[in-house]
């Protein structure tokens, strides 16, 4: 036995052992967004669901993101044929509504589908508290690097890209985004943060 | 009282196992044979505990008894009692017992083969069999456990995977696929047991587990065809093969060990390459262990994803020990391993056989880095990277081309050093069929360089081996008078592992020309028809007869009738499918395919108007494609003449017997 050659050679299985290691650590469905920490694609959409009370825009107004800025914008893509978009409905409406007063404003977009449906699903679900704009051809989808439905990004008052979220949304990860977003705001120039693996492993639809 | 049952005979058979491999070495180290029986019969207790605990499992899936939680999770008593059974497989838990069943039972086959042989290979290999079967009763008690208690009891399941209950080759894919993979930790096992009882540098392990390894190779092979088949059945792209990293994990090890399969013929001949050999073999376990962690752990997107879960760590720590105790073993052993021969003349078998290995290994390490380089490439540079078809085809295609063409100069080679005039006659035939295929590929309008050559070299290989069998049965026929076909079987069963690696290459000639039809002349279109209309591809028409619905026990069932004619008769009807599962929102299709010898008509169910007016199909004309199937089969058939007992002779009994026995039947 050449334990001196046996040893090095036991050695040599460690980078291996810790490559597969680190492996497990990610998520390999996770798809990482070019978007956070650049300026949020511009987009100028007609709204088809005005909301409800103090958040309601008229249908038909067009929303510019560009005359949203000073606000932090919470942008959540949807649809009526999406399932797990149903999940996180009543979390984001809650929100929204609790939010009402300050400077965020919570849009939907609808992706990949008709307004007709998108307002019949609204009213199946006991409606929406913020408006909803249709993004016909799903341009606005594209321009966002769209990879299902739902995903939701949280745009700074700078107009920039903070976070993304894939998959469903719940109340505490809203709340906590936009809270932040808020309070970095008050300072000077806010530190966009990436997204992290561990919030986009909730399930999706594509 | 079944899951008890089940769980508990897995509890004893980890004690039992653990015993076992303690006890095992100590037995060795004190030299006492007459302790040996105790931990054979450690191996024999194991098979039968876990026989118990498998056969209780397939019961509560039969019983429907949903207390056990595997059976919750995958049973439903719609489920056709065919697919009820074989749903053992169908998810993570179940899959790890039927593994541990195979691999128990391929021990203690293994072992009361071999339990009367001298020396301390046999109870050494017995103590690894139990340590890696220790290993799968560890996750089968931990993360793995199938036998939990489910409270209160449902009234019923949701029942299997769809994909995995629609076609009747997932009945035998996933088996064929455990027997190979398992038993590929025989020859791992005698390995390690020829390290550690000091006879390493003897190819006694390499002799009592050829037999072994070959038979684990057939299955491996059949279980990537019978796949191949199964996602060509099934899936509906009228594809057979994706690179998907799950059927890279099947094929990595397969590489390793057909390079071993050829490259311990030189070390029986010659004395040459025996670290390497030792290396390819505990490489190959190495990396079906590698391939299950891939496909269990959720480490690397997958269409074959199993559950995720605390498995993958133990997988992990698994492969980890492994890894290190076998380059430990390895590297230590390695100054015992000095070739006894050397490379006499550069044109000969054993250049031959050195070459094959050179593009085997490099093959597999292709497909390996081209599998796990998604990993590397997040862990170094933090990006997203998938590899796919392009770039394992690109990779791939040259290797594939120059082990072929070896392939047809191997055989043509003897030992030693070749003479030009007798090469000369033995390669001709096969330059002379492999230019016309060629050529017949080139008028049916194949341009590609290595399409143009994988037919080039596939008729050559073709040639050269198929001459093998014609001039040796000629031979005999002048020799000793017998009649052509009994010269044939006699010269196959005097030399089988000769005649039955020819025979293989045969069926690899079969599969190559399927593959090489298929991917150079497939034709596909899509049309929407209504019922009287039909669509014509590659000259084939197709007329829609009706689309048709019925109801089914566990699903719901849309087709649609399409008649394939031949001028005004119809020469087969073909109804391709969309199965609608209560579990599974969205339909399975399910594709139908009309082979012939010359092409398979594949037939997709695209859409359709509820009302039946009108439905959409793709039709595939997919040439060869059978080709491959059969070629499977041809290769199974060579393993199975290499491993079949030699053929007793009256008039050389004794040199049979004698080289029977040299080689250390099973």
């Amino acid at each position: 036995m050449n334990w001196k050659r046996a040893s090095i050679a036991a050695a040599t299985a460690a980078p291996v052992i810790g490559l597969l290691a680190w492996g497990l650590t990610r998520d390999p469905n996770s798809i990482p967004s070019p978007l956070p920490g650049r300026e949020a694609p511009t987009f100028a959409l007609q709204v088809f669901a005005p909301g409800q009370g103090d958040l309601a825009r008229p249908a038909g107004d067009t929303v510019r993101l560009t005359d949203l800025r000073g606000k932090v914008v919470v942008l959540n893509f949807w649809a009526s044929w999406c399932l797990a978009c149903r999940d996180e409905h009543s979390a984001l409406s809650d929100v929204a509504q609790s939010y009402a007063g300050k400077p965020v404003q919570f849009l939907g977009v609808l992706y990949n589908d008709v307004p007709d449906k998108g307002t019949a699903w609204i009213a199946e679900m006991g409606g929406q508290s913020y408006p909803s704009v249709d993004d016909p051809g799903a341009r606005v989808a594209i321009d966002y690097g769209l990879y299902g439905v739902p995903e939701t990004f949280f745009l700074d008052a700078s107009g920039r890209v903070a976070y993304k979220h894939t998959g469903p949304v719940t109340q505490g990860v809203v709340r906590f985004k936009v809270d932040s977003l808020l309070a970095a705001a008050l300072p000077a120039a806010p530190a966009p943060v990436a997204d992290t693996a561990a919030n986009t492993k909730a399930g999706k639809a594509q | 009282m079944t899951r008890l049952l089940a769980f508990n005979s897995i509890v004893v058979a980890l004690a039992v196992t653990t015993l076992g491999a303690i006890f095992g070495p100590i037995a060795v180290r004190k030299g006492r044979r007459d302790w040996l029986m105790y931990l054979y019969a450690a191996v024999y207790t194991n098979f039968a505990l876990v026989t118990l605990s498998t056969l209780a499992l397939i019961y509560g899936l039969v019983s429907h008894d949903f207390s056990i939680s595997y059976v919750a999770q995958v049973g439903s008593r719609a489920t056709p009692t065919f697919y009820t059974i074989i749903s053992l497989w169908g998810a993570l838990e179940g899959s790890i017992v039927f593994w541990a069943w195979v691999l128990a039972m391929y021990a203690a086959a293994v072992v009361w083969f071999n339990r009367k042989r001298e020396g301390n290979l046999v109870p050494y290999a017995a103590v690894t069999l139990l340590i890696v079967a220790l290993f799968f009763h560890i996750l089968l008690v931990g993360p793995a456990n199938p036998f939990l208690p489910v409270f209160p009891v449902p009234f019923d399941g949701p029942g299997p995977n769809p994909l995995l209950q629609n076609h009747i080759l997932m009945g035998v894919h996933p088996p064929l696929l455990y027997l190979g993979y398992v038993g590929l930790t025989v020859p791992f096992a005698f390995a390690v047991g020829a390290m550690l009882s000091g006879e390493v540098a003897d190819d006694g392990w390499i002799k009592v587990t050829r037999r072994w390894t070959i038979t684990a190779w057939a299955f491996l092979t059949a279980a990537i065809i019978a796949g191949m088949w199964w996602s060509y059945e099934v899936l509906g792209w009228g594809g057979y093969w994706a690179w998907d990293p799950v059927e890279n994990a099947s094929f990595i090890p397969w590489l390793t060990c057909t390079a071993y399969l050829h490259s311990v013929m030189v070390q029986e001949r010659r004395g040459m390459l025996k670290l390497w050999n030792l290396n390819l073999m505990v490489g190959t376990f190495v990396l079906t262990i590698l391939g299950t962690f891939l496909t269990r752990s959720g480490i690397i997107s997958s269409v074959h994803a199993f559950t995720q879960g605390t498995i993958g760590y133990y997988f992990l720590a698994f492969i980890g020990i492994v890894l290190v105790a076998t380059l430990f073993l390895v590297a230590g052993n390695s100054d015992k391993l000095a070739s006894d021969g050397r490379l006499d003349a550069p044109l000969s078998r054993e250049t031959a056989f050195l070459l094959n290995n050179l593009f085997f290994t490099v093959f597999m390490f292709t497909v390996l880095i081209g599998t796990l380089f998604p990993l590397v490439a997040e862990a170094v540079r933090g990006v997203k990277v998938s590899v796919g078809e392009p770039f394992f085809n690109k990779m791939t295609l040259p290797m594939m081309v120059a082990l072929i063409f070896l392939m047809g100069v191997g055989p043509a080679l003897p030992w030693k050093k070749a003479a030009g005039p007798e090469l000369k006659g033995k390669l001709l035939p096969g330059a002379v069929l492999g230019v016309l295929v060629a050529a017949a590929a080139l008028l049916a309008g194949a341009r590609g360089v290595y399409s143009v050559l994988a037919f080039l070299f596939a008729g050559f290989a073709l040639g050269v081996n198929v001459r093998e069998f014609v001039v040796g049965a000629n031979a005999r026929v002048r020799a000793h008078g017998e009649m052509w076909l009994v010269a044939l079987s006699r010269l196959v069963s005097g030399n089988r592992r000769r005649y039955g690696g020819y025979t293989a290459h045969i069926g690899v000639v079969l599969v190559t020309l399927g593959v090489a039809a298929s991917s150079t002349f497939k034709q596909e279109q899509e049309a929407t028809l209504r019922p009287g209309e039909s669509i014509t591809v590659a000259g084939h028409t197709l007329r829609f007869k009706a689309a048709w619905g019925r109801e089914e026990p566990q699903r719901q069932v849309i087709g649609a009738t399409m008649e394939w004619m031949d001028g005004d008769r119809v020469r087969a009807t073909i109804e391709p499918r969309m199965n609608y599962y209560p579990t599974q929102e969205a339909p399975v299709p399910t594709p139908d395919v009309k082979s012939t010898l010359r092409g398979d008509i594949y037939l997709n169910l695209m859409a359709f108007k509820p009302d039946g007016s009108n439905v959409t199909v793709k039709v595939i004309w997919e040439p060869l494609v059978p080709w491959i199937w059969l070629g499977g089969f041809v290769l199974c058939l060579g393993a199975l003449i290499g491993v079949l007992p030699g053929r007793k002779r009256t008039s050389d009994a004794p040199a049979v017997r004698a080289s029977a026995l040299a080689e250390g039947q099973p």
